[in-house]
């Protein structure tokens, strides 16, 4: 059955993130032949209109106000619902980000619908749109199926795979009117705490430090190497509480949810906390001093040895893969 | 102040999962209130004893629940209510609790209600926020601090490691993240006299909803365990060597980098 499905595009300092291009090819397989029309919203985007083009989308719309500046659930929610009246969907996919977690809830509530959130899956099986999604901090899985009403789903990051990029795809924005009023929470600060540079939530290769890591300083070497693969640095629990790192960086059930391509885990015991945050990572590299130590049970690839003498050595040799590339 | 927790209680994912007859196996598991609504509860207490008013815990759940709600009596809340969901629905999902709890609040006339930001076992972290649009009420997700101030509230919320600071006014619903406070633990004295305080149960019945109202638009199909993993490749041998050795593997075998 065709449907025209929407994709919420989420933007972050003036560029698209990446699962909002993975929300495009999720929405394909949702729309089941039928139109993706993506969805921009703020003060001033519809210059990314194109970027959703080049992912897939067969339509891009846009609401553009200046109280949609920031984020908020009322202001949102309302350009939002402009849209969809105007579309009249069938089908919702927006990213399990921050923004999407907060902002489909009430979304879902105003249709009177279902919501599946935290998909990492989605494929048409028997008949049936069938999304799979973690349960019980990853140690599970469920496979769901809409049941009544719009199909509407939040897709975890770095799961789904982006269409082709294809820069040949262009189209209009074509702009929705919206009344924005009345917005009940009003943003007076944001303190930027979180990385410069490569998004936690979305990197490709994530770079952890526990314990081990002993100091504020000794997150220097991880930093270092994050760097020379272009990836993210996280910390466990024990890090974070140990004040060796932000809590914005923390990995785990209470924290954030990664999945990246590599996570190196570095003097990191593997408490099931931390596990629940980065278990389902395709390859886990553990570096640490104890072999007996639970991380290297989940480990794809294990050294045992100490991080300050091991992720040194492995700066360099990706630094020698890289120039030798 | 009149102060409403929504309380889940939860299978405690510290505990093996193992899958018998297509569900998760909770024979002999260990059952506790979610993590995430601890938070939730302490905090209410805590603006109680800061502002006067009462706090009153609901959850929708089982029989079983009340052990969780005196739980959270023997914390310092003041009332309990079970909505006992048991004998009317078989497969809720997040649209029949939301819908359930927005029934039963739609005439407390609220000032403050509290949850946490997501549940440890299904981890939707739906239900709070659809409560709050079904009630008409402003929502903050993921708080880390919580300040009011007359019938305004400041608050701190979490979002991907950065913090913005949120002025809205009351009533207004909030889910807690991790870091909001420190929950406490029952008291013996708490716990005594946990088991004076009021538990009231209720059925849909009592809300004037009926199985059809509230019945869910997902479905769960299956669940099942992740495939269990290959021991890893733990490298031997001089450690330039195995790091030199590393650096292959992830290019030519695991080909991530």
């Amino acid at each position: 059955m065709a449907r025209k499905v929407l994709v919420l595009g989420e933007a972050r300092d003036g560029s698209l993130r990446n699962v909002s291009f993975e929300a495009i090819a999720a929405a394909k397989t949702v729309a089941e032949g039928g139109e993706v029309v993506g969805v921009l919203i703020g003060d001033s985007v519809s210059s990314l209109g194109n970027e959703l083009y080049h992912y897939g989308a067969d339509k891009v719309v846009a609401v553009e106000d200046s109280k949609l500046a920031q984020y908020t659930p009322d202001g949102y929610s309302q350009a939002l619902m402009a849209v969809i009246e105007q579309e009249n969907p069938e089908g919702l996919v927006f990213g399990h980000t921050s923004l999407g977690k907060d902002l489909a809830p009430k979304i879902a509530s105003k249709l009177d619908s279902g919501l599946i959130s935290d998909a990492i899956g989605v494929e048409e099986a028997g008949g049936n749109l069938v999304f799979t999604r973690p349960i019980y901090s990853g140690k599970a899985f469920e496979k769901k199926i809409v049941t009544d009403g719009l199909v509407f789903a939040t897709i975890r990051p770095n799961n789904i795979a982006p269409l082709q990029k294809d820069e040949s795809k262009s189209g209009e924005v074509a702009a929705v009117a919206a009344e924005i009023k009345d917005l009940r929470t009003i943003i007076k600060d944001v303190v930027r705490k979180a990385t410069e540079g490569v998004d936690l939530s979305e990197a490709k290769v994530v770079v952890a430090g526990g314990r081990g890591v002993k100091s504020e300083d000794g997150f220097e070497p991880l930093k270092e190497l994050a760097n020379v693969l272009g990836g993210a640095v996280g910390a466990s629990r024990g890090a974070c509480d140990a004040d060796y790192c932000d809590y914005s960086l923390q990995i785990g059930q209470t924290g954030k949810v990664v999945t990246p391509d590599l996570y190196i885990a570095a003097g990191i015991s593997g408490a099931i906390q931390h596990l629940a945050g980065m278990s389902n990572s395709k390859v886990i590299v553990a570096i640490n001093k104890d072999p007996e130590a639970n991380i290297f049970k989940v480990a794809d690839y294990g050294i045992v040895g100490d991080l300050f003498e091991v992720i040194p050595m492995l700066t360099e040799e990706f630094k020698k893969l890289k120039v030798n590339a | 102040m009149n102060i409403y927790v929504l309380m889940k209680r939860t299978f405690d994912t510290e505990e093996k999962i193992a899958i018998a007859n297509g569900k998760i196996n909770e024979d002999g598991a260990e059952f506790i209130i979610n993590p995430y609504d601890e938070y939730a509860i302490e905090e209410a207490i805590q603006v109680r004893d800061a502002q006067g008013g009462e706090v009153t815990v609901v959850s929708v759940g089982n029989e079983e629940t009340e052990k969780q709600l005196r739980t959270a009596l023997a914390m310092g809340a003041d009332k309990a209510v079970l909505i006992n969901i048991e004998d009317d629905v078989e497969n809720g999902d997040q649209f029949t609790t939301a819908k359930i709890l927005a029934e039963y609040l739609k005439d407390k006339d609220a000032d403050l209600i509290l949850g946490g930001n997501v549940a440890i076992d299904g981890g939707s972290g739906q239900v709070a926020p659809r409560v709050a649009d079904q009630l008409g009420i402003p929502y903050v997700t993921t708080i880390t601090k919580l300040e009011i101030n007359g019938s305004t509230a400041t608050i701190t919320r979490d979002v991907e490691g950065d913090s913005e600071v949120i002025e809205t006014s009351l009533p207004v619903l909030v889910t807690a993240q991790q870091g909001l406070n420190e929950p406490r633990y029952p008291s013996l004295p708490g716990i005594m006299k946990a088991k004076k305080k009021p538990l009231d149960e209720l059925e849909l019945d009592d809300l004037d909803l009926d199985e059809d109202d509230v019945e869910a638009k997902t479905k769960t199909i299956e669940i099942y365990l992740p495939p269990k993993k290959e021991a890893g490749k733990v490298l031997q041998g001089d450690l330039a060597d195995q790091v030199k050795e590393l650096v292959n593997l992830l290019h030519t075998e695991a080909k991530v980098i």
